[in-house]
């Protein structure tokens, strides 16, 4: 028993030191003073300085911003009409429409990113040789930038607000429907009074997950965004430089702001659950 | 029951998907009547309650409410409400809104909301619970809060879908007696679906027994126990040993290979009938005094009564006693013209 | 039910946006593949490819590769913990996911810097006279940059469906005589089978198409599918029509590796 404990310790140890020494590396040598990626040369902040006076970075993490909260807006709006539609669907329907929705998941990202790239090209030669033969002159009807990005993004993630909010809906008891309709709600009433609360949580998980999913792709972003940059097109431009250690000062502050996000969020879950469980203990006790 | 009919169907038809579900079902239900749809699982009872609640809309026939075609109507206009088998409680919502959902969607003003929303919520004995999360609540509490949320609105008449199905025994037996008090207090209609006989029996002003999408018998609990239309309604209320037979003429039926006197008259002669005998009506007598002779196959110890099979001439019966015999004893049995019940033939 | 055909239309919007943005697209991938610059019909771009045979193995094998080593390490890993007490479960599952949290460039450039020839590992291993190693820029930094960034993706599906293996299963192959090879082999890896093949799907997949990997970590010299690729659309090489015919064969062979792992749809949504 005891053997196996040690083994089981030794097993987690080495996969969490694989998993987080290269990071720890990196968010370390963020303090370097010197510009070597390996040689220690003293306590500094100077490249935390300099990434907060690097134009590009401020620039490209603003775009990311603004992409993130449209596309996850648009697709979790969409996505959750889709979803609710989709649930009303039959069955021969659903499974055709729920199968394209896979396709974007298991495509590889760069066929995505591709495949969206060259319809933004076709789109463009076709409607601008259209317009230009109306307006007599050469003219392009638009260019690759936020636009094509926001697009890009929306595709991606509306099919993971759909399989969110989907299983949700299938598993809300349908009664509670009719009980609102009983009671005197409209059909819309009902969607809105009750049936919308009971998914609130699925979609503002849809919400987040598209939010994530946004500020973090660099693939797809890479073939749909012309000369926009987005924080990762930008974190992979510096990556091609040879030295540029702003990227660890970079990495060290997602990273600390991931693990803020993620501990807050499970403190709120766990707390949740133990004053429900708090709650159902005290009702076992007085029945 | 002399009450004017507040609901009807007519010639109610729903299929789902092709299969038929009630094929041309009719109905009246009185006002202030407390009638139990009673069936086995798939015998249409829960859509005819959904039909008269407009969650399902017949493929053909009406509804009518006080005399009104409300076919066409949709459930939030119709003046009935619902206790949905599993409660349907809004789970965003704590005991108080619940209850004050339907009234507050009128337009009450909030000081009539609160003030009848916790009147019935003493009604149902929830008092001191307004602030609770429904999921903390115990089966029978949101039962009761699901019934409050229903009266609430004041509707002509309740609809209950196996109200008391996912209750265990005592809390059931319980809430059976509290039902029928809130019935009668309130003084309104109840449509009560169940496919537990001793439920409806006890409760019903009327009962509805139901098979295959089809009306088999309306009546009192009295009537339904004691002259069952046919051979299912015997055989799904109550335990019978139902047997053929021949009316030899009035008052005089042969089965199991004996002639007994019986009270049923208007048949024809020769007529093939079934013969209903509850297992309590069999009198057990000495085997040289008994009308039919049969051997006891095995007893079994019911609480109140012994539960015998008993083998006679290729027929198996059911006697309950008070008295037990012992297995692999010949007795005697004796049926009296008043415990034998006859039925024309029907094919099932 | 006559209530629920009437929300169909609400999905009436993704249906067109599909059809426009993920169908059309994959049309259009399809139209250049089988055309030349002029539009006409043409199969030179897919007889093209046989010139790349080498880069398509590779890549091939190099994912291969990265995906056994990740199911070797995730299998342990997810096992034991699936028999942990849940909290810990809970907690240790938060540790392996949040690398995955950073984005995957970021990942990649940790490695960059500890694979140099100067690196920090070429510095530790100097301490001992050893090296320096040359290990950057080879096909195995490649795969340990797969491994790296796609080994939760294996652990996750696994570590879901060992969770629901009930404990007394395992009591019971041994109460009938199983030893620890045979309740390995005959118990824990068929009731395992749909999170292997799922986490299979989900490292084979980004493992074969990924075009940074290979070039942060492997230098020129380990060109892969997914740099071919990209060459093609935004690189030197410029021509839509061959990009168009790789995308096509990469898709082919996604789906040929799909079909012999027949990832379980429903599987696929509890992990999404």
């Amino acid at each position: 028993m005891k053997k196996r404990r040690a083994l089981s310790t030794a097993c987690f140890v080495l996969v969490f030191s694989f998993l987080y020494l290269p990071i720890a590396v990196l968010i370390a040598f963020s303090f370097n003073e010197s510009k070597s990626r390996s040689v220690w040369g003293g306590f500094s902040l100077k490249w935390y300085e300099n990434l907060f006076r690097n134009e590009m970075v401020l620039k490209s993490f603003a775009v990311s911003l603004v992409i993130a909260a449209a596309a996850a807006t648009v697709a979790t709006v969409v996505g959750t009409m889709a979803a609710i539609g989709i649930n009303s669907m039959g069955r021969r329907a659903r499974g055709a429409v729920m199968a394209v929705s896979y396709v974007p998941v298991i495509n590889p990202e760069i066929i995505t990113g591709v495949s969206l790239m060259l319809l933004f090209v076709v789109m463009r030669t076709g409607a601008g040789s259209a317009l230009s033969r109306l307006l007599g002159r050469e003219t392009q009807p638009f260019g690759f930038g936020l636009g094509t990005l926001l697009i890009a993004h929306i595709t991606f993630c509306l099919p993971y607000v759909i399989f969110n909010v989907g299983p949700k809906l299938r598993q809300l008891d349908p009664a509670i429907y009719d009980a609102a309709l009983d009671l005197g709600c409209s059909p819309l009433q009902a969607f809105f009074k009750v049936v919308l609360p009971q998914l609130a949580p699925a979609i503002l998980s849809a919400f987040l997950i598209s939010l994530t999913y946004s500020i973090d792709d660099f693939i797809i972003s890479y073939f749909t965004s012309g000369t926009v940059q987005t924080l990762p097109i930008a974190i992979y431009s510096m990556t091609k430089k040879k030295v540029s250690p702003e990227i660890n000062a970079l990495s060290a502050i997602l990273f600390t702001g991931i693990l803020a996000i993620i501990l807050l969020s499970n403190a709120v879950d766990s707390t949740r659950e133990r004053r429900l469980r708090r709650a159902a203990r005290k009702e076992e006790g007085k029945a | 029951m002399e009450n004017s009919v507040i609901t009807a169907l007519q010639n109610i038809v729903v299929d789902f998907d092709g299969e038929p579900i009630l094929t041309g079902l009719s109905l009246e239900i009185h006002d202030k009547e407390f009638v139990t749809l009673l069936g086995p699982s798939g015998c249409g009872k829960t859509t005819t309650l959904r039909v008269i609640g407009g969650f399902v809309e017949p493929k053909s026939g009406s509804v009518f409410f006080d005399g009104k075609d409300i076919t066409r109507l949709p459930p939030y206009r119709r003046q009935v409400n619902t206790v949905f088998q599993k409660y349907a409680l809004f789970p965003h919502l704590n005991v108080f809104d619940n209850v004050a959902f339907g009234l507050r969607l009128q337009k009450l003003d909030e000081k009539e909301v609160r003030s009848r929303s916790l009147a019935m919520l003493e009604l149902v004995g929830l008092k001191g619970y307004e602030r609770r999360n429904t999921a903390a609540l115990s089966g029978g509490q949101q039962q009761r809060v699901a019934i409050a949320r229903a009266l609430v609105n004041h509707p002509r008449v309740l609809l209950l879908d196996e109200p008391l199905g996912a209750l265990d025994l005592k809390l059931r037996k319980e809430m059976q007696i509290e039902l029928k008090r809130i019935q009668q207090s309130l003084a309104i209609t109840f449509v009560y679906v169940t496919h537990d006989q001793e439920e409806a029996l006890t409760m019903s002003d009327t009962v509805v027994v139901m098979n295959k999408g089809a009306i088999q018998q309306v009546g009192s609990p009295q009537d339904i126990y004691n002259e069952p239309n046919n051979a299912f309604v015997a055989d799904f209320i109550g335990e019978s040993n139902i047997l053929d037979g021949v009316m030899l003429r009035d008052f005089l039926v042969e089965f199991a290979g004996q002639e007994f006197a019986c009270v049923d008259a208007g048949f024809a002669e020769r007529e093939i009938v079934q013969v209903v005998v509850r297992p309590e009506d069999i009198r057990v007598v000495p085997a040289i005094q008994g009308q039919l002779t049969g051997l006891v196959e095995n007893v079994i110890f019911k609480g109140v009564h012994y539960e015998m099979h008993v083998r006679q001439a290729g027929t198996e019966w059911i006697i309950h006693s008070t008295q037990a015999s012992q297995a692999g004893e010949l007795i005697g049995m004796c049926i009296g013209p008043d415990e034998i019940h006859i039925m024309h033939r029907s094919n099932r | 039910m006559p209530m629920k055909k009437k929300t169909v239309w609400a999905a009436s919007p993704y249906l067109v946006w599909m059809a426009v943005f993920i169908a059309a697209p994959l049309a259009i991938v399809l139209y250049f593949a089988f055309t030349d610059k002029a539009g006409r019909f043409t199969l030179a771009n897919i007889m093209g490819l046989g010139a790349y045979t080498t880069v398509f193995s590779r890549s091939i094998v190099l994912a291969a590769v990265a995906t056994a080593v990740c199911l070797v390490i995730a299998f342990p890993i997810s096992y034991l913990l699936s028999r942990m007490r849940p909290a810990r479960q809970r907690m240790m599952q938060m540790l392996l996911m949040l690398p995955m949290w950073m984005n995957f460039l970021l990942r990649t450039y940790a490695w960059m810097s500890l694979l140099e020839l100067n690196g920090l590992i070429n510095r530790f291993l100097g301490l001992f006279g050893i090296g320096p190693l040359h290990m950057i820029n080879t096909s195995g930094a490649v795969v340990l940059g797969m491994v790296y960034n796609y080994l939760p993706y294996m652990i996750l599906p696994l570590y879901t469906i060992m969770v629901k293996i009930d404990g007394s299963v395992i009591e019971a192959a041994q109460d009938l005589g199983a030893n620890a090879f045979m309740v390995l082999t005959r118990v824990l890896i068929p009731l395992s089978m749909p999170g292997i093949t799922t986490g299979i799907t989900m490292v084979f997949v980004p493992s074969i198409s990924t075009f940074i990997i290979s070039r942060m970590l492997g230098g020129g010299s380990n060109l892969l599918i997914g740099d071919l690729i990209e060459l093609q659309f935004l690189g030197n090489s410029y021509n839509y029509n061959l990009g168009s015919a790789m995308s096509v064969m990469l898709m082919v062979i996604v789906l040929l590796c799909m079909s012999f792992t027949t990832a379980d749809t429903e599987e696929m949504e509890a992990m999404v």
